[in-house]
């Protein structure tokens, strides 16, 4: 059985910025126990000797000359935006008011 | 002084008190933003101070479905950089993201390097003031891309603290950085401060050397995070750490280490510890104050990047690239002082204005090295502080060096000199031609003096009376009229010549 | 012109292109189905009738002018959710993307555009890609055209069944694990994912970079060949975009109707994808084509895959790790929902996490979780990196299968189309649905699933999944093709052909009423 606990999800959750009910840290606790479990025979197999694989095709050195290209212009770079001033996205403030 | 700072104005040790109890040990990242003419992942152009989010596409905004391909010119520019630093050059390197969340940072990850940077295990050595020399170890030069740009709004000060709200502009975002970072300094001492003033100056000199940054510090092209953490003398343990982040001028650099020293040895000896922390640097009033606190908060979950591939690059294009390194800008300073036989003040004067290269530059177009440094650090440096721009941007080495042959010709006075540089600066053509159509050349046909002196010899009788009594100082008054009457395109000297051969001779 | 959506897209290309049969035409019936049919089926999130319509005019007019066009211009075609449209709406089936319309084009999307193909609107799919039901969209199920109670597959079931419910001849569809070619397996149409690399990926929101791949849906093998030749080639702007020049798939599929395409044929089956937990149904019409393919020449071969034991977990670690970081992007700032939190500071941090959490479903909620975990400090090597290492270890098998047979093949999927909630309780039931078409997204190797027959036991397709080597594309359409021909030959007539018919939505409506 896993070791997950809920204060690893609420951490884990706060590091992907999502803002999870106390019910979701429950059910997630529980999901990610039982997945984990599961998955966690990968180690079974993956002995020291063998090399990793992080992309399918065996490619390198693949790139692009240093030319400039157009831009979207700032009505389409800014067109998604929930909130915008001027040419510029708005956000709301970085630092909690003390 | 508002609250916040007197909160954050810490207890500071004596300086040399601090040295007697600890022993500092440094560490440098230092930041060099590449001058290519696109970004590092993306065709938008890398450029200062265009409109906001003008230089912007799917890929360096984090649009959904974006995807990022390498500047080539951005990985030579990176191994000329670790080339330059002594560095090895990976034989395989890969990109990783490095995953935080910042509303500078489009996607959410920074992508740089982590387990195979592109350039590792160098080294430079740089000499302070004292003639000391020291070497500073390199860890690994490694690439990434660079933030947008936030802009504080309201709150008092337009910082972060206090704002009620923070704009965007992603136009910086992208952009690409070779991040240098030391290992660990020891041995610094009480040149700890100046080590780091010296060392970041090197990196810039180097960068700018080489012409892959235009390593402007006032325009963030080199950014420094300052490492420092203090050891009670005797201990071989290692204290904790803080990390000042982005130190913006030389200057900074030496005060925020010194800074850093004395209040971190204040809070030691006052029985206290050093939080791991990052810190920010405070240009105005010369303080750090401190940022969050390192955690697991810091878990960057670093993965190689699936949407670049690893590079490989070959042997014989990294020693093609060896082949283009300039003379490391050290070794090219002891070589032009020598050559050119200045003081070390005059060279220094020179090396501090930046002007070197145009030195050099005059000096190889034909002028002599003592004639282009006065005239570049004097006149030209003047002329460029009043207009607010820099000196090498006035006039170009080849027009001075013509200035300066038209002078040493004698068919300029240094005031004339100064006129034709306006006319040049003015964009009236080369010295030749204002000289030339300003009609500027000093008169030099004895026929038109002798007439004029005459004249003026006969114009003060009492003068010329004086003169021929053997009271020579008098002739200054004739040599002044004439001086005038020739517009000043005389060369005074002759004038003098003249009129005392002229008291003598006229009837 | 109703008859018109029952032709296959070359069927109906031909009529185009002698001018029997106008685009606006085509594109008319095409849209008069789906007001007919999807308000039941829900397999489209967006149709945009109108610009289709204006395209459609277009080519008629281009035609009209004597100009040559790819044979594909003016046929519709249906594009998945997850693809950036730029005059569509583009909400990968998220909430957080909820209206998003993006400022450029897919490069896919861009090829269909110059090609001359009609948009016809953007296909239901469960969020970002995230599952193999389609239930996870946030915009509501689509309904499986051959039983409105099941599944149509996922991620990509709203494009297999436009397809299979004759809404669309075409459509694209992104497979990551498997969100092509299960869908076609449980709607009774065609779906291939190219090799990686083969198709850019440029404009299709991530699911997981290295497992990605953008590929054709469709009815018959030849219309997937066709999409195919328009959508594939090398992109500059995707990095792990391959180089070669392709063949043209569509001249392979042809060479498969050819006599004796499939005579010494190598045929490799996987011990591995067989046996217990495969539907008794699917198993039985697996078997019945392989007898097929001996009786047509072909040799069967068993292979071993041991390593295949482990796809599902490698899988279950290198997505959510790659989709924990692909989906940092989606944070209010530069497009999609912004949610202010219920209570504390509104802080860009906590407006952050509150607009994740009001914008992300479950499921994508559970894989981010999951994926932060695998990355995290202490754990990386155990999980992530370990999973790289299985990924190392399935290539290797493919390689050595390969070096003996000329195609591997299984069932598409283990089962038919289950019943809506069946696995919603339990992830790991879902995920162990894709054990088949997960080997193929993790070597990088190319697979189709085709339709083999239903199940007696009820009545519901069953695919037949066909991989080749890595770049041996024009294989799967040869053999394909081959095989498709075969079996419709046994039949006397194509899969599509059976399903039962749908019943326009008004009249859907009174009978309810009715009843």
């Amino acid at each position: 059985m896993s070791e997950i606990t809920a204060e690893q999800v609420a951490h884990l959750a706060y590091l992907a910025r999502i803002d999870l009910s106390p019910l979701e840290i429950t059910n997630l606790t529980h999901d990610l126990g039982q997945i984990v479990d599961s998955i966690a025979k990968v180690s079974e197999v993956a002995t020291a000797d063998t090399p990793a694989t992080s992309h399918p095709m065996p490619l390198t050195n693949v790139f692009r000359e240093d030319i400039v290209v157009p831009s979207l212009t700032v009505e389409q770079a800014l067109s998604g935006a929930p909130d915008r001033a001027g040419d510029k996205f708005r956000v709301p403030a970085i630092l909690d008011e003390e | 002084m508002p609250n916040a700072e007197k909160k954050n104005r810490a207890e500071l040790m004596d300086f040399d008190t601090a040295l007697e109890l600890f022993e500092p040990v440094l560490g440098f990242e230092v930041h060099v933003e590449l001058n290519t003419k696109t970004k590092m992942f993306c065709g938008c152009a890398n450029e200062f101070g265009s409109g906001a989010n003008t230089n912007t596409c799917p890929t360096c905004l984090g649009l959904p479905g974006g995807l990022p391909q390498v500047n080539k010119k951005a990985l030579e520019s990176s191994i000329r950089l670790g080339l330059a630093l002594g560095c090895e050059i990976a034989e395989h390197s890969r990109f990783a993201r490095k995953n935080y969340f910042y509303p500078d940072t489009a996607k959410n990850f920074q992508t740089s390097q982590y387990d195979d940077p592109i350039a590792h295990d160098g080294s430079i050595t740089i000499e302070l003031e004292s003639g000391r020399l020291v070497t500073v170890e390199i860890e690994r030069a490694h690439m990434e891309d660079d933030a947008g740009k936030l802009t504080h709004m309201g709150g008092a000060t337009g910082r972060i603290q206090g704002a009620d709200y923070s704009l965007v502009d992603y136009n910086r975002g992208g952009v690409p950085l070779v991040e240098i970072v030391t290992q660990m300094i020891e041995g610094a001492e009480h040149d700890a401060p100046e080590i780091g003033k010296t060392y970041v100056a090197a990196i810039r000199e180097i960068a700018k050397a080489l012409g892959v940054s235009n390593a402007r510090m006032e325009e963030g092209n080199v950014r420094c995070d300052a490492n420092v953490s203090l050891r009670p003398r005797g201990s071989n343990v290692l204290g904790t750490r803080t990390e000042t982040k982005n130190v913006n001028s030389l200057r900074s650099v030496e005060r925020a280490v010194r800074y850093e020293i004395q209040r971190q040895a204040a809070v030691l000896a006052g029985g206290g510890t050093i939080t791991q922390e990052t810190r920010h640097w405070h240009e105005d009033t010369g303080i750090t104050s401190a940022g969050r606190p390192k955690s697991d908060a810091d878990d960057y979950r670093y993965f190689p990047e699936p949407d670049l591939l690893p590079m490989a690059p070959s042997r014989e294009w990294v020693e093609e690239l060896r082949l283009t390194l300039p003379e490391p800008p050290a070794a090219r300073r002891k070589r032009l002082q020598a050559a050119w036989g200045f003081a070390n003040l005059e060279f220094q004067d020179v090396v501090n204005s930046d002007l070197l290269d145009a030195v050099e530059a005059t000096v190889a177009a034909g002028a002599s090295a003592q004639a282009a440094r006065k005239w570049w650090t004097g006149e030209i440096a003047r002329l460029a502080n009043v207009a607010g721009v820099a000196a090498d941007s006035l006039v170009t080495p080849e027009q001075l060096a013509a200035l300066i042959q038209l002078v040493e010709a004698g068919t300029l006075t240094d005031r004339l000199a100064r006129q034709v540089l306006e006319g040049v600066i003015a964009g009236e053509g080369t010295p030749a031609e204002v000289v030339e159509s300003r009609g500027l050349a000093v008169v030099s046909d004895d026929g038109a003096l002798i007439a004029a002196i005459d004249a003026a010899l006969l114009g003060q009788p009492d003068v010329l009376a004086k003169i021929r009594d053997g009271k020579v100082q008098a002739a200054g008054a004739v040599i002044g009229a004439v001086m005038k009457a020739m517009r000043g395109q005389a060369d005074a000297a002759r004038v003098r010549e003249l009129v005392l051969e002229r008291a003598q001779a006229i009837e | 012109m109703p008859y018109l959506t029952k032709l296959s897209a070359a069927a109906l290309s031909d009529l185009l292109v002698r001018k029997e049969v106008s685009a606006v035409e085509a594109t008319r019936s095409h849209l008069d189905h789906i007001t007919a049919v999807d308000a039941d089926l829900h397999a489209f999130l967006h149709v945009a009738a109108d610009a289709a319509l204006e395209t459609a005019a277009q080519v008629d007019a281009r035609r009209a002018a004597g100009e040559t066009l790819n044979p594909l211009a003016g046929v519709p075609i249906a594009i998945k959710d997850v693809l950036a449209t730029r005059d569509m709406p583009t909400t990968a089936g998220s909430k957080i993307l909820e209206g998003w319309v993006p400022p450029y084009d897919a490069t896919v999307v861009a090829r269909l555009r110059a090609a001359g193909l009609v948009l016809l609107g953007k296909t239901n799919m469960d969020e970002f890609a995230m599952g193999s039901s389609t239930e996870h969209s946030a915009y509501g199920v689509t309904r499986n055209p051959w039983d409105r109670d099941r599944i149509p597959g996922g991620s990509g079931g709203g494009s297999a069944a436009a397809v299979a419910s004759f809404q669309a001849p075409l459509a694209l569809g992104s497979d990551t694990g498997g969100s092509i070619r299960q869908p076609a397996a449980v709607t009774g149409s065609v779906g291939v994912k190219p090799t990686y690399g083969g198709v850019s990926r440029y404009g299709a929101i991530a699911l997981a970079s290295s497992l990605d791949q953008v590929g054709p849906v469709s009815r018959t093998v030849y219309d997937a060949a066709l999409l195919h030749d328009v959508i594939g080639g090398h992109d500059p702007l995707d990095s792990t975009s391959l180089t070669e020049s392709w063949p043209s798939m569509a001249v392979a599929a042809r060479e498969g109707l050819k006599d004796g395409a499939l005579k010494g044929l190598r045929v490799g089956i996987i011990k591995e994808l067989s046996g217990d937990g495969f539907q008794a149904g699917v198993t039985q019409r697996f078997n019945e084509t392989l007898a097929l393919l001996v009786a047509a020449g072909a040799e069967i071969t068993e292979i071993s895959a041991p390593n295949f034991e482990y796809a599902v977990a490698a899988y279950y670690l290198i997505l959510p790790a790659e989709a924990s970081s692909n989906l940092a992007r989606f944070d209010s700032v530069r497009f999609g929902i912004r949610v202010n939190p219920h209570s504390g500071s509104l802080t860009s941090e906590h407006v952050m996490s509150a607009t994740r959490e009001a914008g992300f479903g479950p499921e994508v909620k559970r894989r981010i979780i999951l994926g932060t975990y695998a990355l995290s400090a202490g754990y990386y090597d155990a999980y992530y990196g370990s999973a790289q290492k299985v990924r190392t270890l399935i290539q290797r098998d493919f390689a050595a299968a390969f070096s003996q047979v000329d195609v591997l093949m299984s069932p598409s999927a283990p089962t038919t189309a289950f019943k809506f909630g069946e696995k919603l309780a339990d992830p790991m039931a879902m995920y162990i649905n894709d054990v088949t078409t997960i080997p193929a997204n993790l070597a990088g190797v190319p697979g189709m699933s085709i339709p083999m027959g239903l199940a007696p036991e009820d009545g519901l397709p069953v695919g037949l999944q066909i991989m080749a080597p890595a770049k041996a594309d024009a294989r799967l359409y040869t053999v394909g093709a081959a095989i498709e021909q075969l079996l419709e030959e046994r039949w006397g007539h194509t899969m599509l052909s059976q399903a039962p018919a749908l019943t326009p939505t008004e009249m859907f409506a009174s009978e309810e009423g009715a009843v």
